[in-house]
């Protein structure tokens, strides 16, 4: 807290300082966003790998590269870094640039300890991945560790998973409470909090969710921890305790959790169609209630996930209904998206290519969503690739198509230049076909009952299984276009103007391109 | 930089604020743990029954017959023998009985054994009471050594007319490491 004057004195109106230092020490919400940038974006090729070690063992039934135990822990391992290596850190990344631009603040509210909850990461990946090389092995029970796999049965380095967890759940939360000391407290004059931008809405509703649950995560981890090694008996029956516990607590986090990776993608595709469109947002309020709604519903629906644990009737019909309500809110977003869109002047850059592709993809997700909500008929497709299906389609083409059109829409901003249009459509339409080929299968094998997270498979599927191992291919080395494209755009290119998009609205275009080291230190006025 | 003292005075003070949620939200994760077994309990969700009852004697219900079932299941990796004596038995709501199992360590070690009880369908739960019940504590057998192990249940005469089968199920765990001593 005070720290936040103290510091700022030594700062001035200077650049940054040189050397690695300047990344060591900084305090700049502009570096500190970019570097939770180039971190996620770093963990989705180390995650993106390990989903392409999965998909070349599947590539054929019968068992011909990796052993199962290893399998496991790339599935476990997979899941654990796109959550929180490179989802989560990618949207405080955009936030740190964003809010404050958007906002009309000179900075984060508290900004060494945003140079803290960055640096916590790294240390807390290099945790979780170092457990590859050792004779343990890394963890394999899953992202969502249910005990007791993760506790009677569960590898020694499941103790650097634990601590792991308990790093990155500090690092969110100091993360949340930063966004939402700087939103609420460093508004320019004249934002008042029905003007804000959309992307500092979500963001400002997620970093409660944050706050919520990412406790109650370290909350689990911990009784985990004091079950291995404390003896205690939180999940372990035999001590009094209940797995079944476990999942009630997991989930608790767990259900929010899946809002938090996507609602700031919400707030960047309202950003991002009204400007392509050239036509204000339909609906505004409607928006930031729509959000609000589906941030309070996410706290009682958790018990979807667990409609086969042997739920009394009554219960399962609660949580299903719940889960049913959360359309409605999720419903009058996409009427929004496509009124905006509606009779506007459309153009179709590579930003709004993103944004449309979420818009369709997220709403065929959030209908095969609507489809395990239904109690009696998630008997059937409970752990099968038809879930995975479902939620590669929110997260993949939902929560990374809205990352990357928001690094799209903002790039010309942060580097000064226009990418190259030709190359960032190439990889739109690389990564548009390759995510469907992946998981569009994915919904059929799963109906006619693939089991997900096993190495081998029957022989009646192996079709799909080649066809989505093909697409998973295609769209990894797709995103090497991408970081192609990043570097070509950072180091040079055509010269962006300050309004970047002809319509595009927003303190964060009044600054130059690109944006310079210190903005706002005058607060601008908002009409 | 214009951020004046007040508005990083403000700022921290909502920070502030917020590690206060952020560790009460951390509490809470805690607090589900009993609240879970409250939760529980209040509504016999879980087939927990708690017990022992004082045994009162009740208006016996001779105009039904309830088929009451019992199965055993070991918890993987627990060598016991455990079985029920009696499979299956038929009884009037309200009716005092006695059942005995059968529990013997085959092992080379003395060992503690913990039954979880689980009732089938979970609606009649709050209707099973049990006066003594080897589920209530735990079991300790000297290797080779075997014992016959009581229950001692009434199901209550208010039990709903369409609950025609009562299955009672319990789980043995290997509880060596939670002994008591």
């Amino acid at each position: 807290m005070t720290t936040a004057t103290a510091h700022h004195d030594d700062h001035g109106h200077h650049g940054p300082a040189k050397g690695i230092m300047r990344w060591v020490l900084t305090t700049n919400h502009k570096d500190i966003g970019t570097m939770y940038l180039w971190f996620a974006f770093t963990m989705l090729f180390i995650g993106g790998a390990m989903a392409l070690i999965i998909r070349t063992e599947l590539f054929q039934p019968g068992m011909q590269l990796i052993e199962p135990e290893f399998f496991n822990q790339m599935t476990t391992m997979h899941g654990l870094i796109m959550v929180f290596g490179a989802i989560m850190p990618a949207f405080v990344g955009l936030a740190n640039w964003m809010v404050p631009l958007m906002v009309g603040a000179p900075d984060m509210a508290l900004p060494r300890m945003n140079n803290w909850s960055f640096w916590i990461l790294p240390f807390a990946f290099g945790m979780l991945l170092f457990t590859l090389f050792t004779e343990a092995g890394a963890p394999n029970f899953g992202w969502t560790f249910y005990a007791p796999l993760s506790t009677t049965y569960a590898p020694s380095s499941v103790t650097f998973f634990i601590f792991g967890v308990h790093m990155m759940g500090i690092s969110s939360i100091m993360g949340a409470i930063n966004i939402i000391a700087t939103i609420l407290n460093l508004r320019a004059p004249g934002m008042t909090l029905m003007k804000m931008p959309l992307f500092v809405w979500t963001w400002l509703i997620t970093a409660y969710l944050l706050i919520a649950v990412m406790p109650v995560l370290a909350g689990v981890v911990t009784m985990m921890l004091m079950d291995i090694h404390f003896g205690t008996s939180f999940f372990d029956a035999a001590g009094g305790g209940d797995p079944v516990l476990f999942q009630h607590v997991f989930w608790f986090f767990g259900h929010p959790e899946v809002y938090i990776m996507i609602l700031p993608a919400f707030g960047i595709v309202s950003q991002i169609i009204p400007t392509f469109a050239r036509k204000p947002l339909f609906g505004y309020a409607s928006m930031v209630y729509a959000t609000s709604s589906i941030a309070f519903l996410s706290f009682i629906v958790w018990a979807h996930h667990m409609f086969t644990v042997g739920l009394p009737l009554q219960t399962e019909l609660f949580f299903m209904y719940a889960t049913m309500l959360i359309a409605i809110p999720t419903g009058v977003k996409v009427f929004n998206w496509v009124s905006t869109m509606f009779r506007g002047s459309m153009t179709f850059e590579t930003p709004m290519l993103f944004a449309l592709a979420f818009v369709v993809l997220f709403t065929i997700g959030g209908f095969s969503g609507l489809m395990l909500a239904i109690a009696p008929a998630d008997f059937q497709y409970h752990d099968t690739y038809f879930v995975v299906a479902h939620f590669h389609y929110v997260l993949v083409p939902g929560a990374l198509f809205g990352i990357i059109a928001g690094v799209y829409y903002w790039l010309p901003k942060w580097t000064g230049h226009y990418y190259d249009e030709k190359l960032g459509k190439f990889h739109f339409w690389m990564s548009f076909i390759g995510v469907n080929v992946t998981f569009f299968p994915m919904h059929f094998i799963g109906l006619a009952g693939m089991p997900r997270r096993i190495p081998d498979y029957a022989l009646q599927f192996a079709d799909f299984n080649a066809i989505a191992s093909v697409g998973a291919f295609i769209f990894g080395f797709s995103q090497l276009i991408f970081l192609y494209l990043l570097i070509k755009t950072i180091r040079g290119g055509e010269k962006a103007t300050d309004e970047v998009w002809e319509g595009a609205e927003g303190l964060e275009w009044t600054i130059p391109s690109p944006a310079p080291y210190h903005t706002f230190a005058e607060a601008p006025e908002v009409k | 930089m214009t951020d004046s003292p007040k508005t990083s005075f403000k700022a921290g003070k909502t920070a502030l604020k917020l590690v206060l949620a952020a560790v009460a939200m951390f509490g809470f994760g805690f607090a589900l743990v009993p609240l879970y077994d409250v939760f529980c309990e209040f509504t016999g969700i879980n087939g927990k029954i708690t017990g022992p009852v004082e045994r009162v004697e009740q208006w016996v219900d001779t105009t039904r017959t309830i088929k009451v079932q019992f199965i055993t299941t070991n918890n993987a990796g627990m060598p016991w023998e455990f079985e029920a004596l009696q499979e299956e038995i038929e009884v009037h709501p309200g009716a005092w009985t006695q059942v005995e199992f059968w529990a013997l360590n085959p092992t080379q070690k003395d060992m503690v054994g913990q039954a979880v009880p689980s009732v089938s369908p979970s609606e009649a739960t709050e209707y099973v009471q049990k006066t003594e019940c080897f589920c209530f504590s735990q079991q300790t057998l000297a290797a080779g050594e075997g014992r016959k192990m009581p229950l001692i249940f009434a199901l209550d005469s208010k039990l709903p007319p369409h609950i025609r089968t009562v299955t009672m199920s319990y789980t043995i765990f290997d509880a060596g490491a939670f002994a008591e001593k």
